[in-house]
């Protein structure tokens, strides 16, 4: 090798070495001769986030019909910093604006504020989000009006106009179903507070609306999708001095349920007659529920709940007015899953199940008298009927209260009476709870109600936690009622101390009305519906669902809900087909014929059983209908109830009658099983298809005045 | 084991070859191995600080770091591979190297193969996320070939002839118009610096060195005159004269990575504690920008500890190539070291903003499967450069 080539690599060294020399010289000046500089910079720089909402998902019917859905809106918004760069801060640009949207100017100025600023109104008026987010400051601006504005931006600076996609209600066949669905409202401090300091893009922010209620809470994560956000490095001026990121919104996705729009308005108009008929009987009918549950798997196809709002007006923010006026209405509660009510002689399949567990003749002869004397009270029939010797199954249509009380008091003797203890067997109470009753459901929606089981259980319990309260009223003695009422503070006294004393007794009156469904057992038309369908199909109590099928909103099926079994009824095979025999009875010789003359019930047997609870503080009994079809091959159970509606013959049958006939296709003695409400006839097996564009396919095509699903570019 | 294993090809019995393995480890230049393995080590911490605050909401926070670390081990099998092939049967298919290198260059540009990154059409996909860019091996071809072409006169005449450059140059000059169709400008400066320092080094005539210094600086200004180089190339490699002019993006990052260095200090913010680095302030700060972690977190002390850990690196591969027995070896060993060093400047120099910004990775250091693959076999290559010199004073 030539000198030369020794040379030269050499020189290569030697450029190598001042290279890094270089760079440790230029390093030495920036990290420790100018620190305090770049120190400084590094403490100024900080994060900024501009977040757009993903547009939420749509709730669908079994057929695809979206029951919530959602609309553009014209939005026009502000953006705070370039409005401040105007010379007179913006006050032009927004007299100018107000007058273009005919709004007070104030309204402006006021939505500009941050909350918790100086001279801010309370949300919803200020702006509870980032300052660097353009500020919306009205929806539902007229096309016309946008345009003019953005046709004179230099007039209106930072003022813009945006579609956004606001909830909607397309109420298929004038649907409500309201408590289901549930409705949005902004975020609350808790919620926020819960989830710390996440940095997760999906995080809940201030300015968020959230399920509050229904389906929209209990699937809220799932319908929200992940919001776009822009990250914005910005200096301690404010300025904005780069974008660190920015992530696409992920859609939220659809809900499939098994409801059917077109059943669930025929159940809510049926309940509303329901209510109806009960006024017309003089009865105030004040509240009342019907839920439609498929047997052979705890689908909900329909659920209503009287009364009812309407659910469109929580969209934009409801005014404390509004709000008051919902809760007095008290018609934000679903009675369907979260009112308590009292089961009366529904409650009796319960009794007769534990009979026959508990190796009674189901097929023997019960007395019927017209009343049972126990000390100084007295048990009586409804409407004090007396029926002689009779079978069980006639009991059970007829009702008879005596028959059920006769079985209940050889219980409680074989109990121990009344020494006996906690540990004590309580036949009917151990077949409640395996019928699903005194827990809850499990039902995809919020806020539902337990319920409570009449049991020496329940007595014990509920003493230990009112003892206190009890035993100190009766040593003061209703002080403040006295003043006015003597003789009924005398009472209350007598009965506190009574129940002070030994209110954990299982006593045999107490045995007696837990029987027939009154004391202490509280049930939910839902659970009731629940254990009507696990007689149904043999004795599966399912989970009650209303959501069956997750799906992306480009129609793709992320997840499949499969029923889920809460608990078996373990009663032997027998006393469940004496109940699947007996019930049809209800309907056709029993409490229940009535409502039902005309009806094809030899070709659809339906098994029913009726029930008019009584309840405390002399209000009129509330009416149940309780039941499930085809009796033979049963596919769906449904029960309705109206309180303080009289008999359940009487004010729910009915509507319960006309409920199957629009299921089967029933008109007079005729079955056309096309004429169903129900699209071929069933509920679907099948999922609705959507579109990749996110348009579902309903059966009525796309005519039926469902409006488009996602914000489309303005014309 | 392998049909690659010197032994097989030159024939010599078993005995000896269990000899030279013993000599192959006593042999091997350990500063270098060790220098080389310590800024690796060295290197993944800062992948793992650097990519934590990214991954933080994904389902494995240290999947990038694993991943780093499986090309790491890659990388130090294909290094030791490289230092066990025998040195005539590597010059022998020098050529099929070269020839497939180009090729593998082109994939990029076929459709469903290349993707598109940070605006350079350069890389390939694999399966399982994994990226492959062929022009790292591109460099490694060039340096063979180009060795291979200007030694082949070795013994009789002592400089190479004119055709013998000029062949030379047309090997660089082929990869290095595909590269730069790819818009990978900082590959491209490199490879050019990579075969000025080869012809300088094979005792070419000064014309030629002198002619090619002033063809390349006249050729960029031309470039940049005649808007040959897009706007965004320009944006980039002029945003490093006036970062804090404007926030758009090129000069955003060179502001961004100096605010980073420079407010480490003397002794940095400490490990996982740098506030640009955690807050991504820094773009692409596991790679083209990680020695933004080290200046931050461990500061002027540790940006100098891992300079010096790359400086015995270079240090120890000129030592190579000054040794070498033949031109060839003396040739690639001065390809590396300049690849090597050209590279480290031009990275350290972007984040410190003496150098324009360009996308290349930090030898050793920056996230990224095939640099580091790349800068194995490099120092693989070295390592047989040095054993070839040794094994000949055994025979």
């Amino acid at each position: 090798m030539s000198e030369r080539s020794t040379l030269r690599l050499i020189i290569l060294g030697v450029l190598v070495v001042s290279l890094l020399g270089t760079l440790v010289a230029r390093l030495f000046f920036l990290q420790v001769m100018s620190e305090d500089t770049y120190r400084a910079a590094a403490q100024s720089n900080t994060v900024r986030e501009i977040v757009h909402p993903a547009v939420r998902g749509l709730i669908l019917d079994q057929a695809g019909r979206p029951m919530v859905s959602n609309r553009t809106s014209l939005v026009v918004t502000i953006d705070r910093p370039t409005l401040q760069r105007a010379k007179d801060g913006g006050i032009h640009v927004i007299e100018r604006l107000a007058k273009a949207l005919q709004i007070p100017a104030s309204q402006i100025s006021d939505r500009l504020k941050t909350c918790g600023a100086e001279g801010a109104k309370p949300p919803p008026i200020c702006w509870n989000g980032s300052p660097y987010q353009p500020i919306p400051i009205i929806n539902d601006v007229r096309a016309a009006t946008a345009l003019e504005i953005m046709e004179n931006r230099t007039e209106f600076p930072g003022v813009t106009a945006r579609l956004d996609a606001i909830r909607t209600y397309p109420s298929p066949f004038a649907v409500n179903a309201a408590h289901i669905l549930g409705y949005l409202g902004p975020v609350t401090e808790q919620q926020l507070e819960k989830q710390g300091d996440s940095r997760e893009f999906d995080r809940l922010r201030r300015t968020d609306v959230v399920g509050r209620s229904g389906l929209e809470s209990e699937y809220d994560t799932v319908l929200r999708g992940t919001p776009a956000v822009t990250t914005l490095a910005v200096d301690t001026g404010g300025a904005v001095t780069g974008t660190l990121d920015e992530k696409p919104a992920v859609p939220g996705s659809y809900l499939v349920t098994s409801l059917d729009a077109k059943l669930q308005s025929v159940v809510e108009k049926q309940l509303a007659d329901a209510v109806q008929r009960a006024r017309d009987q003089g009865y105030p009918g004040d509240s009342g529920a019907a839920v439609v549950i498929d047997v052979r798997n705890g689908h909900v196809l329909a659920m209503a709940s009287y009364p009812t709002y309407d659910p469109k007006i929580w969209v934009g923010g409801v005014s404390k007015k509004q709000f008051q006026a919902l809760m007095d209405s008290d018609s934000l509660s679903s009675n369907a899953i979260q009112g308590l009510f009292a089961p009366g002689s529904t409650y009796k399949v319960i009794s007769t199940a534990a009979a026959g567990k508990e190796g009674f003749d189901l097929y023997g002869q019960y007395r019927c008298p017209n009343q049972i004397k126990l000390g100084s009270q007295t048990f009586r029939n409804f409407e004090s009927a007396a029926y002689g010797r009779i079978s069980l199954s006639r009991a059970l249509e007829v009702s008879c209260n005596t028959v059920f009380y006769g079985i209940a008091d050889k219980f409680w003797i074989r109990g121990g009476g009344p020494d006996s203890t906690k540990d004590s067997p309580d036949p009917i109470a151990e077949v409640a709870r395996m019928f699903g009753l005194g827990s809850y459901t499990g039902i995809d929606l919020p806020g539902e109600s337990a319920g409570r089981v009449s049991s020496r259980l329940f007595k014990g319990a509920n003493w230990e936690a009112k003892k206190e309260v009890w035993c100190q009223n009766a040593v003061e003695g209703y002080p403040e009622t006295r003043k006015t009422d003597p003789a009924l503070a005398d009472y209350f006294t007598a009965l506190d101390k009574e129940n002070c004393a030994d209110g954990f007794r299982w006593r045999e009156g107490d045995a007696l009305n837990a029987a027939i469904g009154q004391g202490d057992t509280a049930v939910t038309p839902l659970q009731l519906a629940m254990v009507y369908a696990a007689i149904a199909n043999g004795g599966t109590v399912y989970e009650p669902q209303i959501v069956k099928a997750i799906m992306g909103p480009d129609g793709k099926v992320v997840k499949e809900v499969s029923p889920k079994v809460k608990s078996k009824v373990k009663v032997p095979r027998a006393t469940m087909n004496f109940l699947q025999a007996s019930l049809p009875g209800v309907t056709t010789d029993g409490s229940g014929e009535t409502p039902f003359i005309g009806f094809p019930l030899d070709r659809i047997p339906v098994a029913s059983k009726t029930g008019s609870a009584q309840v405390t503080g002399n209000k009129v009994s509330t009416s149940w209908f309780a039941s499930y079809a085809p009796a033979d091959k049963p596919r769906y159970a449904i029960v309705m109830m109206v309180t303080q509606g009289g008999t359940g013959s009487k004010t729910s049958g009915p509507s319960v009658r006309n409920i199957y006939e629009a299921l089967f296709g029933v008109h007079g003695s005729n079955i056309d099983p096309a004429s169903s409400v129900l699209v071929s006839g069933a509920p679907l097996k099948a999922l609705p298809n959507v579109a990749p564009d996110g348009t579902p396919e309903t059966p009525e095509g796309s005519s039926s005045g469902v409006q488009s699903t996602r914000p489309q570019a303005s014309r | 084991m392998s049909k690659f294993s010197s032994t097989e090809v030159i024939g010599r019995p078993n005995t000896r070859s269990r000899q030279r393995g013993a000599a192959y480890w006593r042999e091997l230049d350990w500063v270098l191995l060790v220098a080389a393995l310590a800024t690796t080590i060295f290197g993944s911490i800062l992948v793992w600080s650097a990519s934590r605050s990214d991954m933080a909401s994904a389902s494995d926070p240290q999947s990038y770091l694993k991943r780093h670390l499986v090309n790491v081990a890659v990388g130090i099998g294909l290094g030791f591979l490289a230092s066990r092939i025998d040195y005539r049967w590597l010059r022998a298919y020098t050529p099929i190297i070269y020839g497939l290198s180009v090729f593998t260059l082109l994939l990029p540009f076929v459709p469903g193969i290349g993707a598109r990154i940070a605006g350079a059409r350069a890389w390939i996909d694999l399966p399982g996320g994994f990226t492959l860019q062929p022009s790292e091996f591109a460099k490694i071809a060039v340096i063979l070939m180009m060795a291979a072409v200007l030694s082949e006169k070795q013994d009789s005449e002592s400089e190479p002839r004119d055709s013998e450059v000029f062949v030379s140059l047309g090997v660089a000059a082929l990869p290095l118009l595909i590269i730069l169709v790819q818009n990978d400008t900082g590959t491209v400066l490199i490879l050019a610096s990579v075969a000025l320092s080869i012809i300088a080094v094979s005792g070419a005539r000064t014309r030629w060195v002198i002619g090619l210094i002033a063809g390349a600086v006249a050729s960029i200004m031309v470039a940049i005159q005649l808007g040959l180089l897009k706007e965004y190339q320009v944006a980039r490699l002029t945003s490093f004269i006036n970062p804090s002019a404007d926030a758009s993006s090129g000069a955003w990052n060179a502001n961004q990575a100096r605010i980073a260095i420079g407010g480490g200090g003397m002794t940095g913010y400490g490990l996982f504690e740098g506030p640009q680095t955690q807050g991504s302030f820094v773009p692409v700060n596991e790679s083209d920008f990680i020695f933004t972690v080290v200046g931050e977190e461990l500061g002027f002390i540790g940006a100098i500890v891992l300079i010096v850990l790359l400086g015995v690196i270079l240090a120890r591969g000129i030592l190579i190539a000054l040794r070498a027995d033949d031109l060839y070896g003396r040739l690639v060993a001065t390809g590396v070291v300049a690849w090597l060093a050209f590279q480290m400047f031009e990275n350290i120099g972007m984040s410190i903003g003496i150098m324009p910004i360009t996308g290349i990775p930090l030898p050793f250091v920056s996230a990224g499967g095939t640099s580091m693959m790349a800068c194995w076999v490099a120092v693989g290559l070295l390592e047989n450069v040095r054993l070839h010199g040794t094994r000949k004073s055994f025979a």
